[in-house]
């Protein structure tokens, strides 16, 4: 193509700088603010104190939980549904209640954990005491799983798609149990898949803020819940900034582990 | 094909019943005269005639449809002129560089976007309310324009545009005339996926938004903060609604597209 494309990209670089690049580095300025607004390395200091790093490491242990129940749950059902023989419409019933606003289903376990919702009837109907589980972090990590399980089945519903069946057949005529096609053949071969439903997952799993505060009180703190309560609740910007330095150090090791060779558009 | 063993049909069927049941309930209780979400008392629309009635609810309504067409048309804009200029740099570090920064706003979690654009607003001198929530949407839209466009413009074979220069084309009708058409599938994608993304942005509405300006997903968050209300579950009832006849609108401009290229090829 020719030159006159290039003047194309003048929007799109001023986009880049001002929605990509400023914002970034306007974090990581107020992460070195104190809050008089002088230069300090006081945020820093109180990230490394106990509580943060506590904050932190229940931050990391619930995405982890989160993202390994939604991919015991994911991965049979896209395994599953790439053998369903219209599977493209049923990838996207699937897909259908990802695309409901998030706040509703989250606004949905209000009702079906409340006290006097369908799952204490259950538990009651078995003769037990109602239990409050609304407000604890098992509704949390459920209802998380519940929001992931779509994003997490479809890079592996691709992968496994893609996959090569006479692999398979191949593996079992020379004698491979079931178990030891899944683990050398079926399971290498879709890791792209399952790498990308992990990047998709856990990094939204440590920022979650929304369904932290609603279905589980003040129970479980993520690294959002905490840069939410600094920016908007303390209105502390710096420590907030620190917080969110620190999610976009984890967020860059997190694609690192998770990332794919094959990036970029191809040479022509 | 083999056939799905029963277990496995019941593992698909048990996977499906979770993942629609708290919406059917949602949507099951909206018709609910009793005011909460465990007793059916008797059938009602008295919720959904209270949503049409609350002009505040209304007008919320009508800014986030209005925010959501705005911030995909302009985002759609820039996507595509960014995916044409990302396409011709024929330096590929460049070319990766490009697309690497476009790809952060993708993978950053909603609260940096926010937070981020709060301090960005504030330093610019932006107001909170409308304008901040329409700029921070375009923000986070264009990158998946970007990338719903980028590969129908890497498969679309140059010699096309080299014959219609040859041909005596102008630069701006090969940009009309043979590279938008070529690309309007993934145009088209890219809109649809702002679309949704600004529909369903809870998180960064939730930082740049003013005391004055609201949308949808900011509203029941408040909502829901406040205890259970069945005028949520009557919105519910709505988005459901209108969520699937989007869906399924889509997916058959879709497959009539897909269908249209088949047969001309």
């Amino acid at each position: 193509m020719n030159k006159a494309n290039k003047t194309a990209l003048i929007p799109y670089s001023l986009w880049i700088l001002l929605f990509v690049i400023a914002p970034i580095a306007l974090v990581g300025y107020y992460s070195l603010l104190d809050l008089e607004g002088n230069f300090s390395l006081i945020n820093y200091q109180t990230f490394f104190s106990s509580i943060y790093l506590k904050m932190t490491l229940s931050s990391f242990w619930y995405a982890f939980l989160v993202t390994l129940f939604t991919l015991v749950v994911s991965y049979p059902t896209a395994y599953l549904l790439t053998k369903m023989r219209h599977k493209q419409l049923w990838l996207l019933l699937i897909i259908i209640p990802s695309w409901i606003n998030l706040l509703l289903k989250t606004y949905a376990f209000i009702g079906t954990f409340g006290l006097s919702g369908p799952i204490n009837a259950v538990i009651k109907l078995f003769g037990l005491p109602e239990q409050q589980i609304l407000f604890t972090d098992i509704s949390f990590v459920f209802v998380a799983v519940y929001i992931f399980i779509p994003f997490m089945i479809l890079p592996i519903f691709n992968s496994l798609d893609k996959l090569n069946p006479t692999l398979i057949d191949a593996a079992r005529d020379l004698g491979a149990s079931p178990i030891t096609t899944f683990r050398r053949v079926i399971l290498p071969l879709t890791m792209d898949g399952v790498k990308s439903g992990i990047q998709v997952v856990f990094i939204p799993a440590l920022s979650l803020f929304m369904i932290t505060r609603l279905i589980a009180g003040n129970r479980v703190i993520t690294l959002g819940t905490a840069i939410e309560q600094q920016f908007l609740v303390t209105q502390n910007w710096g420590m907030g900034s620190t917080i969110a330095v620190f999610l976009i150090i984890f967020m860059v090791i997190i694609m690192l582990i998770t990332g794919q060779k094959s990036k970029g558009g191809r040479v022509r | 094909m083999k056939k799905l063993s029963l277990s496995a049909k019941f593992y698909l069927a048990f996977v499906f019943i979770v993942l629609y049941a708290p919406i059917f309930y949602l949507v099951f209780y909206s018709f609910n005269s009793g005011g909460t979400m465990n007793k059916f008392d008797s059938f009602t629309l008295e919720h959904y005639a209270a949503v049409f009635e609350d002009k505040r609810l209304l007008v919320i309504l009508i800014n986030t449809v209005v925010v959501a067409l705005l911030s995909a048309l302009i985002s759609t804009i820039l996507g595509v002129f960014g995916a044409i200029g990302i396409v011709s740099l024929r330096n590929m570090r460049m070319r990766n560089i490009l697309l690497s920064l476009n790809n952060v706003l993708i993978v950053s979690p909603d609260v940096i976007i926010g937070a981020s654009f709060l301090i960005l607003f504030t330093m610019i001198g932006i107001k909170l309310g409308f304008f901040s929530v329409l700029i921070a949407h375009i923000a986070f839209s264009v990158p998946i324009v970007v990338l719903m466009v980028l590969p129908k413009l890497l498969e679309m074979n140059t010699s096309l545009i080299d014959a219609a220069q040859d041909l005596g084309a102008s630069k701006r009708d090969i940009l009309t005339r043979v590279i938008l058409p070529y690309i309007q599938p993934g145009i088209f994608a890219g809109f649809f996926l702002a679309l949704t993304y600004s529909l369903d942005d809870f998180a960064v509405t939730f930082f740049v938004t003013g005391n004055g300006f609201s949308t949808l997903s900011v509203e029941i968050y408040s909502m829901a903060r406040a205890g259970v209300s069945l005028t949520v579950n009557a919105i519910s009832g709505l988005v459901f609604v209108v969520t699937i006849l989007v869906v399924v609108g889509y997916y058959f401009v879709v497959n009539r597209n897909k269908g249209k290229v088949d047969k001309s090829a």
